[in-house]
Order: structure tokens, then C-alpha cells, then sequence
């Protein structure tokens, strides 16, 4: 399940200006592909083309080898499960249950959910280390937990695909690294993981590929080496920093400076 | 979600019995002092021809009119309130009550039309009506979705402006038609015919069965769009079908029985408390539930002052606020 983008162009308005201006990207299955870039730099309008989710100006977007305009949403959804940056819920839910619309793609108005949906959903929210919040109400947890929880939510779509916006913002070490790496066996397995994220020394550590974007175009892009640069960085963030390999993990660690 | 049918059948076997026990009521007491032998024999077509119209004609018409308003307004409430992810919608917010009332009075201020014709519950469909197209032109206009804030800032100021609009026409309106169109704005279900009831039914049970088929997708839009989306929901079509279902709902239960407020707030945060927000049990039972609630109110209606009549909507809201208040702080305290 390949994304592979061309020339890609997206406009939140006609006349605006382009959010995203001639992207080209290809993630692969069994990599991480980590799409990084200063804020509003079109990180999360990508995330929105690659699922649809906004509407493209020009350019192509492919999906597993098919044009993405002849999947239905349906068939989306089943193969590929997102993690948005926010999401509001205004009524009372269980983890449960929130965890359990994972499984809505698979169903219909003749399917409910059967022990497969439900073993499913154990296995996810187990993965994420969220078994334990179960039984508790969404809006009772904090900030860290519900992201869990919506992680569990992607994993019980059993997708091919992950796209994952910001997932481990407000995660505690633990879980962070937990996610992580949860997101790095996935993607070992087989499967296509997207990964939006500011966290470049996180995208160094577990990505494959990278995708730096800058005002909506693609500034870099390649393995952690080609474009973890000084100069490529300094230029798109307008900061002075330093690249070294970490010794202790043996991966490029991007330090700003005073 | 992994609630099952099973996991809530105390929930509807009650709804069911209280909906059933409800209309019973409904039918046996009433202005006329009829007693239980009377009302039965009656139902069964025996019986004086006074006591038989009384039943047959007006008090089981009413009563299913009462299922159908009452149940209809709950779940378009119920949809409403996942579609617009806010707790406070209700039935109306599309400016449909504003448009319905208009539609209403300018028809009595005009002297076309009495309180007991036909006609009004024509002009005030028509109303409404002209309500939801001027809110979906409005909010389809700004762009190729319908988005909700524009949609509700729409609903509230056109249902302004035609509140405006009833200000005027009854101005000019002499004292009694002033009297009617008050009442009418209170809603009652005292129009309620065999006529009135058909129109209601074969309207409001096929959009029910609509909306509550699209429960599974709207459990996913009350989380937001983007993610029902993600979640394989065709967020577009099913947000115009589901607002123009509800509306439409709504639009046809004011259009027989004026406005008659709360129901549609009340009952689906009611059944919520109880049931959770799974929209397939939700939606269904809040049906059931809003139907009891309308047909008790409007018994009280009737009985209270007998014979004058309390407008319902006044009752709806006297008997639900201290109800759903102790049903709230009971929750809280869970």
C-alpha cells in the first residue's frame, strides 16, 4: 500500500495561495515516512490529500497503484487508518466504544460487529498499551491517554496504512517512545506508516524517509542523512543549529542553538 | 460499539410499555367524563354516537397524533444534536419554527383561514419550508460544503428575521386574530384528525426509518467530521440528507400541531443519560420516548383547567425542566 504524490496542488480557496505547490512524495510499504517542516508549512494539507479529505487543484495522487479519485471512501477507510491532530468529542463515550468506530468500515446496516470486531479492538487498544482505560469515560482522560486511545482507534481498522498527524505530541517519554515503536514494528511488518511531525531528532530515529516541506513546497527530501542538513535547516526554520550523530543511538540528533 | 441490542432491553421494553400505557390514558380520560366500560365500547364501535365520536374521532386520533409529533420532534432533535456536535440544538434551529409561525399568522392575520383549517397547517409547512431552502441556499453558498457554523448562524438569524416579520403582521392584526395566533405559536394538539394523523404518518415514519438507519454515521460525525470521514462516512451526503430529513420531520409536526418546544431538546439528552450516545439505540428510543412525553403533557393539557385547554408547549416545558433537571444532577452524582 504505496502513496505516491505528483505535482501535487492544493488551494483552501480559489485564488488563495497554494497550501501544498508541487509536491512529489512516495512512502512505501515496511517504512516510515516522516513528513516534517516548520508550522503551516502544509504538513497536515498533505495528510488531508493523502486521505481525501481535501480536494486537490492539480497534480496526481496515488494510492496502492490506483488514481485516489477511484477508491471509494469506504475503501479507503479500510486500508488506511488516521490519526488527526485534534478532534473534539461532545458527548459521552466510553474508550470502548470510541475504540470500537475502528471497526465501522468493516461493518454494514446487515453486519454489526461480530467476535472478530471485538478481538480487534482488544488487540488494538492492548497494543497501545490502553486496556487499562477502557471502561473510563473520553472526556475523564488527559491529554496523553485520549491520543492513545485514538491511536487504538486506527490499529482496530487493521488498515495497510497509517497516517498519523503530530501522534506523540502530548505524550510523556514512555509512551512516546512505546508509540514509536509500535509505528517502527507496524511499518516492519509490513505495513506504510506516514508520520507528521515537528519532532525532527524522533523523525531521524525511526523514520526511513523524509519529507521536508516549507511553505508548501518540498524543501528536502531523501534518507535522514540527505536531509538532516545544517544548511538545509537553518534555511527553512531560521535558526542556527548543529547535526551530530547521537553516539548512544547511533542517529542524527538536530540541537538549535543560542 | 460493543453495547448490544440486549444490553439496553430494559430500556426498550419500558419505552414500549410506557408508550403503550401512556396512550391508554390518553384515550380514557379526557374533558368528556366517559368511565373505562364507556371508552371501551366505544372503541369497539358500540356505545352512544357522542361517546363514539368522542373516542374514535378526537381523543385516538390525538393520542397517535401525539405519538407521531412527540417521536418524530425527539428524533430530529437527536439528529440535529450530532450534527451539529452541540448539546443545545434542537428540532427548530434551522429557523423552522420562526418560518412555520410565520407562514401561520400571516395566513389568520389575513382572514384567509380560520384556527381549525385545513389550510394553516398548509402555510405554515410552506413556511417552514421557505426557512430550510433560505438557510441551505445561505450556507451551501459560501462554499462546496455545508458547514455547521455557517449553517447554524444561518438558521438563527432567519428564524430573527421571521420572528420580526410575525411581530409586524400581528400588530396590525385585530385582538382575536392576535389570541389564535398566540396559541397557535404554543402548540396544541387539538387539530388532530384522521386526516391530520395519515399526513403526519406516512411523512414521518419513512424519515424516521431514514434517520435511524443512518445512526452508525452519525455516531461518527458527533467526533468530527475529518475523523468520520477517515472512518469511511461520506460526511457530505450524509450531513444533507440528514439535515433535510430532520428538518422536514420537524417541519411537518409544527405544520399540525404549532410549536411545541422542549420535546426535542429534552428527550435526547434525557435517553442519553440513560442509554449512552450510541446513536442506534439513541435515536430509536428517543423516539419512543418523546412520543410518552407528548402524549402525558397533552393529557395534562387537557385535563388541568378541563375544559379549557393549556397550550402543550407549556406543559412540555413545566413537566421536562424539573425532570430532566433531577435526571442530570442523578447523573452527576453517579
Amino acid at each position: 500500500m504505496n502513496f505516491r504524490t505528483r505535482d501535487l496542488v492544493v488551494r483552501y480557496r480559489k485564488g488563495a495561495p497554494a497550501a501544498l505547490s508541487r509536491v512529489a512524495m512516495a512512502a512505501e510499504p515496511g517504512s516510515v515516512f516522516a513528513v516534517l517542516g516548520p508550522n503551516g508549512s502544509g504538513k497536515s494539507t498533505l495528510m488531508r490529500a493523502l486521505l481525501r479529505t481535501v480536494v486537490r487543484d492539480s497534480g496526481e495522487i496515488h494510492v496502492g497503484g490506483r488514481s485516489i479519485d477511484d477508491w471509494s471512501r469506504r475503501e479507503l477507510s479500510r486500508t488506511i487508518g488516521a490519526v488527526a491532530q485534534t478532534e473534539v468529542i461532545s458527548f459521552p463515550l466510553s474508550v470502548r466504544e470510541l475504540v470500537s468506530m475502528g471497526r465501522y468500515p468493516h461493518l454494514s446496516p446487515l453486519r454489526s460487529e461480530g467476535p472478530a470486531d471485538r478481538e480487534a479492538v482488544e488487540r488494538a487498544l492492548e497494543r497501545c498499551e490502553a486496556e487499562e482505560l477502557s471502561a473510563r469515560e473520553v472526556g475523564t482522560l488527559s491529554g496523553g491517554e485520549l491520543q492513545r486511545v485514538r491511536i487504538a482507534r486506527a490499529l482496530a481498522q487493521e488498515p495497510r496504512a497509517l497516517i498519523l498527524d503530530e501522534p506523540t505530541a502530548s505524550l510523556d517519554i514512555h509512551h512516546e517512545m512505546a508509540i514509536l515503536r509500535l509505528l517502527r514494528r507496524s511499518a516492519d511488518d509490513g505495513m506504510t506508516v506516514v508520520l507528521i511531525t515537528h519532532e525532527l531528532n524522533l523523525a531521524a530515529r525511526f523514520a526511513d524517509r523524509l519529507l521536508l516541506l516549507d511553505r508548501g513546497r518540498v524543501a528536502a527530501t531523501g534518507s535522514p542523512a540527505e536531509v538532516l542538513r545544517e544548511e538545509v535547516l537553518e534555511e527553512v526554520y531560521r535558526w542556527r543549529l548543529r547535526v551530530r550523530e547521537d553516539p548512544e543511538v547511533g542517529r542524527l540528533t538536530v540541537t538549535p542553538l543560542d | 460499539m460493543s453495547r448490544s441490542l440486549t444490553s439496553h432491553l430494559s430500556a426498550w421494553v419500558l419505552l414500549v410499555l410506557a408508550v403503550v400505557g401512556a396512550s391508554c390514558l390518553s384515550i380514557r380520560f379526557g374533558a368528556a367524563s366517559l368511565g373505562t366500560l364507556e371508552v371501551i365500547d366505544a372503541l369497539l364501535g358500540g356505545g352512544s354516537p357522542t361517546d363514539r365520536f368522542i373516542v374514535r374521532e378526537l381523543r385516538l386520533p390525538r393520542t397517535l397524533l401525539g405519538i407521531l409529533v412527540g417521536g418524530g420532534l425527539a428524533l430530529a432533535g437527536g439528529v440535529f444534536q450530532a450534527l451539529l456536535r452541540n448539546p443545545l440544538a434542537e428540532p427548530y434551529i434551522l429557523g423552522i419554527s420562526g418560518g412555520s409561525a410565520a407562514g401561520a399568522v400571516l395566513l389568520l392575520s389575513l382572514g384567509w383561514v380560520t384556527a381549525t383549517s385545513w389550510a394553516l397547517p398548509l402555510g405554515a409547512f410552506a413556511g417552514a419550508g421557505l426557512a430550510i431552502l433560505l438557510v441551505f441556499g445561505v450556507a451551501l453558498s459560501a462554499d462546496r460544503r455545508l458547514d455547521v457554523r455557517v449553517l447554524l448562524l444561518a438558521g438563527v438569524v432567519v428564524g430573527a428575521f421571521f420572528s420580526a416579520c410575525i411581530a409586524v403582521i400581528l400588530t396590525l392584526s385585530d385582538a382575536p386574530t392576535v389570541r389564535s395566533a398566540v396559541l397557535w405559536m404554543m402548540g396544541s394538539l387539538s387539530g388532530a384528525s384522521w386526516r391530520s394523523v395519515g399526513v403526519v404518518a406516512s411523512y414521518t415514519l419513512p424519515t424516521a426509518l431514514v434517520l435511524v438507519a443512518l445512526a452508525r454515521p452519525l455516531n461518527l460525525m458527533a467526533i468530527g467530521e475529518e475523523t468520520a470521514s477517515h472512518l469511511g462516512t461520506e460526511v457530505e451526503r450524509v450531513k444533507r440528507i440528514a439535515y433535510a430529513v430532520a428538518s422536514l420531520i420537524a417541519a411537518a409536526g409544527v405544520a399540525f400541531s404549532g410549536i411545541i418546544g422542549f420535546v426535542g431538546l429534552i428527550v435526547p439528552h434525557a435517553v442519553r443519560l440513560v442509554v449512552g450516545s450510541d446513536h442506534r439505540q439513541l435515536l430509536p428510543l428517543s423516539f419512543l420516548a418523546g412520543a410518552t412525553f407528548l402524549v402525558l403533557a397533552d393529557l395534562l393539557a387537557r385535563l388541568v383547567l378541563a375544559p379549557v385547554e393549556i397550550p402543550v408547549g407549556a406543559i412540555t416545558a413545566l413537566l421536562g425542566v424539573p425532570f430532566f433537571l433531577l435526571l442530570l444532577r442523578r447523573s452527576l452524582r453517579a
